[in-house]
């Protein structure tokens, strides 16, 4: 005879109480059907990513629309854990978002959920493909507010706002914050479509922060030679030729 | 017989205190006075000097008029279309002639004019301009302003309906007394969007709405939304379009609250200061984000909307002060008997 196996644990994410408990409800109306055990609740995205890496859920009810973190962004940190948790958005309204989950074959809930479609939603969650996640990301323009990585199994959050600049490096991407330097596997040109609105190219393999720069400078002996420095940092970043007459125009803007 | 348009509802003469009406008589006076003289000077020289003298007469004259047409509107508008018609034309040629005797001594009887041009002056103007008036009446009025209005109807954000009728349902069970009143909340937002647009309704009522829309918001978002009213000193008999106010407070919770993570607080402050109602909605900003195209969306509707209802007697103003967004309303303060012509198509 075999242990019936544990329950799939549950951890619901909502902004909002009221819609939290009414799952909790649907839930426990659908436990004859299909038990299974809430072991916790967050009402945003980081704080979900917290506790996921803690309580390590089997599947992740996720609302989309939050404040601090959405639903969306939430998930795309999520996929960097080793064994990420299933995951089920909830909406209540989100057209172009339901339309790409059918496409994808992504699962989610229209609020108010129904015990019936809960059921079946329970029945078939599975993580997210890595493909599905992309595409999910194209379909929702909103630019992510951290970055993040992969570190000894823990999901480490960059906030958008604490990077200085991206340099691209043979495979990898390095995002350089005021403390120190990440390594991430992302396409800078990908990273620029994203965070374009913040960020300016200076060079083929570099962006810096609008934010940040400091001052642009010549170099001395060299006729088109420019740098940059950035607040924080004594490093001398290398301005192209082409880039440098871009990055003038932008400061000028302003 | 009474003179009724296509979608037959009565043709009435503008009101001659609205700032839009006045303008377009001004403006039509000002360039026939421009084009008059062009045609009878010949350098630009001659043409200022020709144009200062008859301003000395033409100016007086036109304000005169104005403010004549002005005291008599609400007695003209009531008289039968053509009597009136016939009536603020006589005015329109009266006065101007009346000024002309008057300020004739007082220029030196340096006068260009004979009253008779003068009054011929008048006549043509007056004509041209009740006949624009009249036509404007009949076509654009009522049949399209009142379909432009039904199409700006004010409609609520989807996500709100479902997410509020989540809310309702979590509270079936615990409790229900709480889960009634935000049915019947809901139910009389609905009955209010589906309402007539075109028809004014009382301050007070849509005081009302908002409060119980706000209600329903509340619900959702608990703490996280504070609600803080200015209303004692408002008109409550004030007649404003519907939907004006409670749009305004969905787009300050949309964008100000629910992005936050923590509490904020939208301020309703409306009152009267002479003949105007202002209505202002703050909300905390969000993020730089929250300030987005949606937003435009909607002041962009009420905006039209108090223009086919006011012309250019209403204002909106919106504006990021700081840490905080504001929207700032101005319309002339009408109560029922005095609903001024253009927002009288609305009523049957």
């Amino acid at each position: 005879m075999t242990t019936p196996s544990p329950l799939p644990r549950v951890l619901i994410v909502d902004d909002e109480a009221p819609a939290r408990r009414r799952l909790r409800e649907v839930l426990d109306d659908c436990a004859a059907e299909r038990p299974v055990e809430i072991v916790g609740e967050a009402d945003n995205g980081l704080d979900a990513l917290q506790q996921v890496q803690q309580i390590h859920p089997d599947i992740v009810l996720l609302d989309i629309r939050m404040p601090s973190m959405d639903g969306i962004e939430c998930a795309q940190h999520l996929q960097k854990l080793e064994h990420p948790p299933a995951i089920i958005f909830s909406t209540a309204y989100d057209a172009y978002a339901c339309q790409a989950f059918e496409l994808n074959a992504v699962d989610y809930l229209l609020k108010p959920v129904r015990a019936e479609r809960l059921i079946r939603a329970l029945s078939k969650a599975h993580p997210l493909g890595a493909d599905a996640l992309a595409r999910l990301r194209q379909l929702h323009p909103k630019t992510r507010s951290h970055l993040s990585v992969s570190e000894k199994g823990r999901i480490v959050l960059i906030p958008v706002e604490d990077i200085l600049y991206l340099k691209a490096e043979l495979k990898y991407v390095t995002v350089r914050t005021a403390a120190r330097e990440y390594l991430m596997e992302e396409s800078l040109t990908r990273l620029e479509d994203e965070l374009g609105a913040l960020f300016t190219r200076i060079h083929r393999n570099c962006l810096v922060a609008d934010s940040r720069i400091r001052e642009v400078g010549k170099l001395p002996g060299d006729e088109d030679g420019h740098f940059l420095r950035l607040d924080g940092l004594d490093e001398r970043l290398a301005v192209s030729r082409r880039q440098y007459s871009v990055l003038r125009e932008k400061i000028k803007s302003k | 017989m009474e003179k009724r348009n296509h979608n037959n509802r009565h043709v009435e003469l503008p009101n001659f205190c609205h700032l839009g009406v006045n303008l377009r008589i001004a403006l039509t006076v000002e360039a026939a006075l421009v084009a008059g003289v062009v045609a009878r000077v010949a350098d630009s020289r001659a043409f200022y000097d020709e144009f200062i003298a008859l301003s000395a007469l033409a100016q007086p004259a036109l304000l005169l008029t104005l403010l004549a047409l002005c005291a008599a509107g609400r007695w003209l508008r009531n008289l039968p279309y053509r009597a009136g018609e016939g009536l603020a034309l006589a005015l329109g040629v009266a006065v101007p002639v009346l000024v002309a005797l008057w300020l004739a001594p007082l220029l030196g009887g340096q006068l260009p004019f004979s009253p008779f041009m003068v009054a011929a002056f008048a006549l043509a103007l007056g004509a041209l301009l009740l006949g624009y008036f009249n036509l404007r009446a009949r076509a654009l009025s009522p049949a399209i302003t009142e379909a432009r209005l039904q199409a700006l109807q004010a409609r609520i954000r989807p996500h709100f309906l479902f997410n509020s009728l989540n809310a309702v349902l979590s509270l079936v069970r615990s409790d229900p007394r709480r889960a009634e009143r935000a049915l019947e909340d809901l139910a009389e937002l609905f009955r209010a969007l589906m309402g007539d647009a075109r028809q004014l309704v009382p301050l007070a009522d849509e005081i009302q709405l908002t409060r119980a829309y706000l209600e329903l918001e509340q619900l959702r978002l608990g703490d996280r939304l504070g609600v803080v009213w200015h209303v004692d000193k408002m008109p409550a008999d004030a007649l404003i379009p519907p939907l004006v106010i409670q749009p305004l407070a969905e787009n300050a919770v949309y964008h100000g609250i629910e992005p936050r993570r923590d509490a904020g607080e939208v301020s309703l402050n409306i009152y009267r200061s002479a003949d105007r109602v202002h209505i202002v909605v703050k909300n905390p900003i969000a993020t730089e984000t929250s300030l987005h195209k949606g937003n435009r969306i909607a002041l962009d509707n009420i905006r039209e909307r108090l223009m086919l209802h006011f012309d250019l007697d209403a204002t909106l103003k919106s504006e990021p002060m700081g840490a905080v967004y504001q929207v700032h309303i101005v319309i002339p303060y009408t109560r029922d008997h005095t609903q001024p012509a253009s927002a009288r198509p609305h009523r049957r």
